[in-house]
């Protein structure tokens, strides 16, 4: 298993070195870059821009700018943003931190929610319950998050119930502790209910389909056979089998959603990763792009195998060797 | 007794042909949500393909003076009797709070005119017309879903953006189906060094956030563009991130074909490597395709709308639904006026009329299933 970790992690590097060269090439085709807004600001000088261009080697060829930034990056060292004026380390990792807490928040939310959902639509099927939440998780599946996010904020203006967007309140400073957790979690409500309701609703489906099948296995007939309560073969016998096949769906929910979470992130101002890639991809902010990116991507490979050393891990069946 | 014949009828019909896709097509026309789902694409794209003569006013004609102007009421009854339809000319006043109020001119209806003379227009980019189906005689406007902030009327653009919004999903998917069709093909037929040349570049684009990708894709290019180039701009972007998922099922198919017997019984008789795929692989995957191609439309529609919204896509004066939703994104304002929400409705609408037809289309293509009507 543990060869295994270290041979996927090592595969990966190539892949995460393509991706930032991609995404370097990106920026480069693009025209202009943030130094032409400097230059519009009558206040800084062209000798000053001209020392932040040799600097960070914006006058070299793109091969040995980009040579530069790996370098740098061996050192942890992911430049300098220039937009927010701070090293783009740790721009990223406060950010970082509020993309993981929303994901975080939404994955359990709907895991919590999708899979009692799913078991219970599914011993109801074709009954009304089924009907109706069929109904709703079509409905969940086919909202376009922008457009929920943008309503449920609407209905958080007219009731007043819910912060209007943002993750702090503007006392958050002057709260005790346990306010201050009560008051980002306030904030984490409509993002989170934005990102988790299309991944409920499939989610939903996916659990309702596999315990519909599990329930026609011959060893359900034969747990009931033998007289086994009725809830000991939905929890024993039925769920555990079930939630097998969930396993290898969650490092694509887990890329989905971070996918997802960064549109709802910007729409719902939430300061995480998502709204620091618009900021950054607008202006230009080149080191910001390039880091970002890194971090999304890694991310994502990371969860997938979480993905793959789970489904390893419940499924007796897989050996990684 | 009439409806057994019919029965009858279209099972000997079936007889006669009764291919897979027949079949197929018989069991779709039994889905009922799947029909729903059809029939709401087919007024949705009719209502795309007349917006210039539906909708009663061009996408740029403007009337600053009645910004925000609410849903224009349409009136059966003048002073107690029945009438033709008509609308009052609407004003707008200020009350002391320097809130805006309006105020229906009630001394004068405005009859509305059905194939009435409006906004000049272009049939197929060559014939100029200016009929429209209905409209109201100048200075009274009708609003159907009330104007915009420069007094454009948002039904009209409603219908106008849907031709961006609903077309750059045909052909977005089209143009990532036919390359991800043919990358996954060849790299299932080919296997070997393609084969992962080709995979290791499927995972690249997987590897990165979709949204983050479609960010810095769009930050390449520059920002003063023409519509037409955004348009097509928009259609590029999202066929490079959504080519790469189809790629590796395709591929996964075709490795399994390719040891099929047939397969072998092509190569056999000498077809051309690029006759077996086109001829004998892809087909094959035709039902998985069909499906696939309806439930992916709502991504490239909702990628559109997403980019439009954040002002990444279409850009003000030309309209999508995404850039008409962009009012809404100033929520304390949504209140005064709730209609700039109704683009999205129409997005919801178009989202789920593609589920469901997907939905219908994979469940009729599928031998295993037994249809549940």
């Amino acid at each position: 298993m543990k060869a295994y970790i270290i041979r996927r992690l090592l595969i990966s590097l190539p892949l995460l070195l393509a991706i930032s060269f991609i995404t370097f090439l990106f920026i480069q085709i693009a025209p202009g870059d943030y130094f032409d807004t400097l230059r519009l600001n009558p206040q800084i000088s062209e000798e000053t821009i001209k020392l932040y261009e040799s600097q960070y080697r914006f006058n070299e060829p793109v091969l040995i700018q980009y040579f530069w930034w790996l370098k740098n990056l061996l050192k942890f060292d992911l430049g300098y943003s220039f937009t927010q004026k701070n090293a783009v380390s740790s721009v990223i990792k406060s950010r970082l931190a509020n993309t993981l807490i929303l994901s975080l928040a939404s994955l359990i939310f709907t895991w919590l929610i999708a899979i009692p959902l799913g078991i219970y639509c599914a011993v109801k099927q074709y009954r009304w319950p089924d009907k109706i939440f069929s109904g709703l998780s079509f409905f969940g599946l086919s909202i376009p998050s922008f457009f929920l996010a943008i309503i449920l904020l609407y209905l958080a203006s007219i009731t007043g119930i819910l912060p209007l967007g943002g993750m702090r309140s503007a006392n958050f400073e002057g709260l005790s502790w346990a306010g201050k957790i009560l008051d980002i979690l306030k904030h984490l409500i409509i993002p989170t209910v934005v990102v988790s309701l299309a991944a409920i609703a499939s989610l939903q489906r996916i659990m309702r389909a596999n315990t519909l099948e599990v329930l026609r296995q011959r060893y359900i007939l034969t747990a009931r056979a033998k007289g086994l309560p009725e809830t000991r073969v939905l929890y024993k016998h039925v769920l555990r089998n079930a939630l097998n096949p969930l396993v290898t769906i969650f490092g694509y929910h887990l890329s989905d959603i971070l996918s997802g979470a960064a549109l709802t992130e910007i729409i719902c101002n939430w300061p995480g990763l998502g709204s620091v890639m618009l900021t950054a991809v607008r202006s230009q902010d080149m080191f910001l792009v390039m880091g970002t990116m890194l971090v999304g991507a890694l991310l994502l490979i990371l969860s997938n195998l979480l993905a793959d050393i789970l489904l390893a891990w419940l499924d007796p069946r897989i050996r990684y060797e | 007794m009439n409806r057994e014949t019919s029965n009858q009828s279209t099972e000997t019909r079936d007889k006669k042909i009764k291919t897979p896709f027949s079949i197929a097509m018989a069991r779709l026309r039994k889905h009922r949500p799947a029909m729903a789902g059809f029939r709401v694409l087919v007024v949705l794209y009719s209502l795309a393909v007349f917006a210039d003569f539906i909708a009663p006013y061009g996408f740029d004609n403007e009337k600053r003076e009645n910004a925000y102007l609410p849903p224009t009421k349409v009136h059966l009854f003048y002073s107690g009797k029945l009438s033709k339809p008509f609308v009052y000319l609407c004003k707008q006043e200020f009350d002391h709070f320097y809130r805006r109020i309006y105020k229906e001119d009630k001394s004068s209806p405005y009859t509305i005119k059905f194939f009435c003379r409006g906004d000049s227009y272009k049939i197929l980019g060559i014939f100029k017309a200016r009929v429209h189906l209905f409209g109201v005689k100048e200075p009274a406007r009708i609003y159907l879903f009330g104007a915009d902030s420069r007094g454009r009327d948002l039904f009209s653009r409603i219908l106008h953006g849907s031709r961006v919004s609903l077309s750059i999903g045909i052909i977005g998917v089209g143009v990532s189906f036919i390359l991800g069709m043919f990358l996954g093909g060849i790299a299932g037929y080919f296997g070997g060094k393609i084969d992962n040349i080709i995979m290791r570049l499927c995972e690249v684009v997987m590897m990165v956030p979709s949204f983050y990708l479609m960010l810095t894709l769009r930050a390449a290019f520059p920002s003063n563009l023409t519509s037409l180039q955004v348009y097509l701009l928009i259609v590029v972007i999202l066929s490079f991130i959504g080519w790469a998922g189809l790629a590796r099922v395709v591929r996964g198919m075709s490795l399994s074909l390719k040891e099929k017997e047939f397969v072998q019984a092509a190569r056999a008789c000498g077809i051309s490597h690029i006759g077996i795929i086109t001829k004998h692989i892809l087909p094959n995957l035709f039902s998985y395709i069909s499906a696939a191609l309806a439930l992916s439309i709502p991504g490239y529609i909702i990628g559109e709308s997403a980019l439009s919204l954040l002002g990444l896509g279409i850009q003000d004066p030309y309209a999508s639904w995404g850039n008409l939703l962009s009012d809404a994104m100033a929520i304390s304002e949504i209140q005064r006026h709730p209609w700039v929400l109704i683009p999205g409705i129409f997005i919801f609408f178009a989202v789920a009329a593609f589920n469901v037809l997907g939905d219908g289309l994979r469940d009729a293509f599928d031998p295993h299933k037994t249809m549940s009507k």
